[in-house]
């Protein structure tokens, strides 16, 4: 079942396109991951997603339901943390939880909001002011909030900006237990790519406003397509050896000190022994495989993605 | 929408800034009631002016709970739009400076009902600041001051109103009030959607207020006519009356009377289609607006 649906969607402000024709579609118990740089669009795409921001074309069904033609029904099933989780500041977490619930609609006992207080690991500060609060514990309470009325899809937008490694760590166990263990459809942005190579299932890259690819992840980080940065003493002569032999097909780039080359993950070690058999002088030995690599290929330049996908 | 107009007024008497505007009218009403309380005779020799010389009432009846207010209301009522527009312009403004509007747009309540409530909820919050000044500035005046007839000063005249035909006309002064600064209320509540930090529609309510009072004091025949009209300002202190008299064919004024009753009704009927056209307008553009903070 598609919890979302987008098709062709598109937001202009004034005489900038933010997003342009976006299509995507998002499964249920789906962990996906929206990635992109800053200013590629996905905040704008989210606060679509929750009708913050009215798209100048295209459409957008959640759970089946047109957005603007149902908008509460379909808000009803969505919990979402908006970058930051700016909260009351001048009210206690206990207040602030206690004040969303109600504006979902619901009619929530003490111990209810306490319990919730204590999955995101702050029940013993649900009587302190948000203003006392770190960005962590408020990111927290954010997704306690977004969480209260135990909405099939979480929408979370930039989670882990601002946390320190151990809330970035948190945040990530946070949403593979909301996925796995309370089986929830999670889509989350970020442009923190290692970050989303560990919790999604499926994503979605984009740059300026525009799709550039979609897939699992199994299917984007082909480990077939590993990508290695190899520093020579000579460059040339390296890359000679390299044509001669049964390794020519996987050269790719020939740079100043440095061979680029594209081979299987498994590859690697034999690869290495071969340059060194061919007295090639090694002095680095790079696998670029990281899903960032990956990822700035493909929004460094387009010519990346025909290379890739090819 | 009940629980919804809970909320708004749970997180207006939770912040600190609401209780700037109670504590502010407390000590600017005291002040008052101090100076007059120890140097009240100067005060009143002053207002009657020359009149002073050929009136023949005691300085000590003239001076009670009843004049004091007037006294109050006419030195503060000019000033409380700041007040109010402290409440009214963090409305929309101040949820998005702190970024909880998009947390409050994104839940399943829909955006009019949204605006209504907060809507209500200022006006609530108005209505408390004019109780709140009422028992300061009438209850508290008649326990330090006594009660007797009521001497309101006019351009031309004196009005004497009797002390038993007072009380219903400051009711009715209140209720006019609460109505004159819902007005500016629903000025800083329409600005306050346009903004995205609560000092821009707090400072440009008052600059409205202030620029359209000086208007509707400007003695210019061409703006008598075509501006002073139409600007809410003008109509603000039409609560004043409630304490001019109807006179008989000898000059005496008639117990129960007002003087210009469908000029006060026609005055609050104004001020009403600004609410209605100032919180119209917000929850229009509100309702189409991107919330981007």
């Amino acid at each position: 079942m598609d919890v979302i649906n987008v098709s062709h969607l598109s937001k202009q402000f004034s005489d900038v396109n933010a997003v342009t024709d976006l299509s995507f579609t998002v499964k249920d118990a789906d962990v996906y991951g929206f990635l992109g740089q800053n200013g590629a669009g996905k905040s704008t795409t989210i606060r679509m997603l929750l009708s913050l921001v009215r798209p100048s074309a295209g459409k957008i069904e959640l759970f089946g339901l047109d957005l603007l033609r149902h908008r509460k029904e379909v808000l009803q099933q969505v919990g979402a943390v908006i970058e930051r989780p700016d909260l009351y500041k001048y009210l206690s977490a206990y207040e602030n939880l206690l004040l969303f619930a109600k504006m979902s609609g619901l009619r929530v006992q003490r111990r209810q909001l306490m319990e919730q207080l204590e999955m995101v690991g702050l029940a013993e500060r649900a009587a302190s002011k948000v203003k006392t609060f770190s960005q962590g514990m408020k990111q927290r309470l954010g997704i306690a909030i977004a969480l209260i009325h135990n909405p099939p899809l979480v929408i979370l937008d930039e989670p882990v900006n601002g946390l320190d490694p151990q809330g970035i760590a948190d945040m990530r166990n946070l949403i593979l237990h909301l996925s796995r263990h309370l089986k929830k459809t999670v889509l989350v942005s970020s442009h923190l790519l290692n970050e989303m190579e560990q919790i999604a299932t499926r994503m979605l890259i984009i740059d300026k406003g525009r799709k550039i690819i979609e897939g699992s992840v199994n299917e984007l980080f082909d480990p077939a397509k590993t990508i290695v940065e190899a520093s020579v003493n000579n460059a040339a002569l390296a890359a000679e050896k390299i044509k001669q032999s049964q390794w020519a097909g996987n050269l790719q780039q020939v740079n100043e000190g440095q061979l680029v080359l594209q081979v299987h993950k498994d590859q690697l070690a034999q690869l290495n022994k071969a340059m060194v058999d061919m007295n090639i002088a090694v002095t680095g030995f790079k696998p670029g495989h990281s899903l960032e690599k990956y990822f700035l290929s493909l929004t460094g330049t387009n010519q990346h993605v025909a290379a890739f996908t090819n | 929408m009940w629980q919804l107009l809970q909320i708004e007024l749970f997180k207006i008497f939770r912040k600190p800034r609401t209780y700037i505007s109670f504590g502010a009218i407390a000590a600017m009403v005291l002040i008052v009631q101090i100076a007059l309380k120890f140097d009240g005779q100067s005060y009143i020799e002053f207002l009657l002016g020359s009149l002073k010389d050929t009136l023949d009432i005691p300085y000590n009846t003239i001076l009670n709970g009843y004049f004091v207010c007037f006294v109050v209301l006419n030195l503060l009522l000019i000033h409380i739009p700041l007040l109010i527009a402290l409440v009214a312009g963090d409305e929309i403004a101040g949820e998005a400076n702190m970024g909880t509007l998009r947390l409050l747009v994104s839940k399943p309540v829909s955006r009019t009902q949204l605006m209504l409530c907060k809507f209500a909820a200022t006006v609530v919050y108005t209505a408390l600041l004019l109780a709140w000044m009422a028992f300061l500035s009438l209850v508290l005046s008649i326990f330090l001051f006594g009660t007797n007839d009521l001497i309101v000063a006019r351009s031309n005249a004196l009005e004497i109103i009797s002390r038993n035909d007072v009380l219903w006309r400051y009711l009715a002064a209140f209720a006019y009030a609460t109505v004159a600064l819902t007005t500016v209320a629903s000025l800083a509540f329409l600005l306050s959607v346009f903004a995205d930090n609560s000092i821009g529609p707090i400072v440009s309510t008052i600059s409205i207020v202030i620029v359209f009072t000086i208007l509707s004091e400007l003695q210019i025949p061409l703006y008598d006519r075509t501006v002073k009209p139409y600007l809410f300002t003008s109509h603000m202190l039409g609560w004043k009356g409630f304490f001019y008299l109807k006179t008989d064919a000898e000059g005496i004024s008639i117990p129960g009377t007002i003087e210009n009753l469908p000029a006060v009704l026609k005055s609050m009927s104004i001020l009403l289609a600004y609410i209605f056209l100032f919180t119209c307008s917000a929850m229009f553009i509100f309702k189409r607006k991107d919330i981007l903070s």
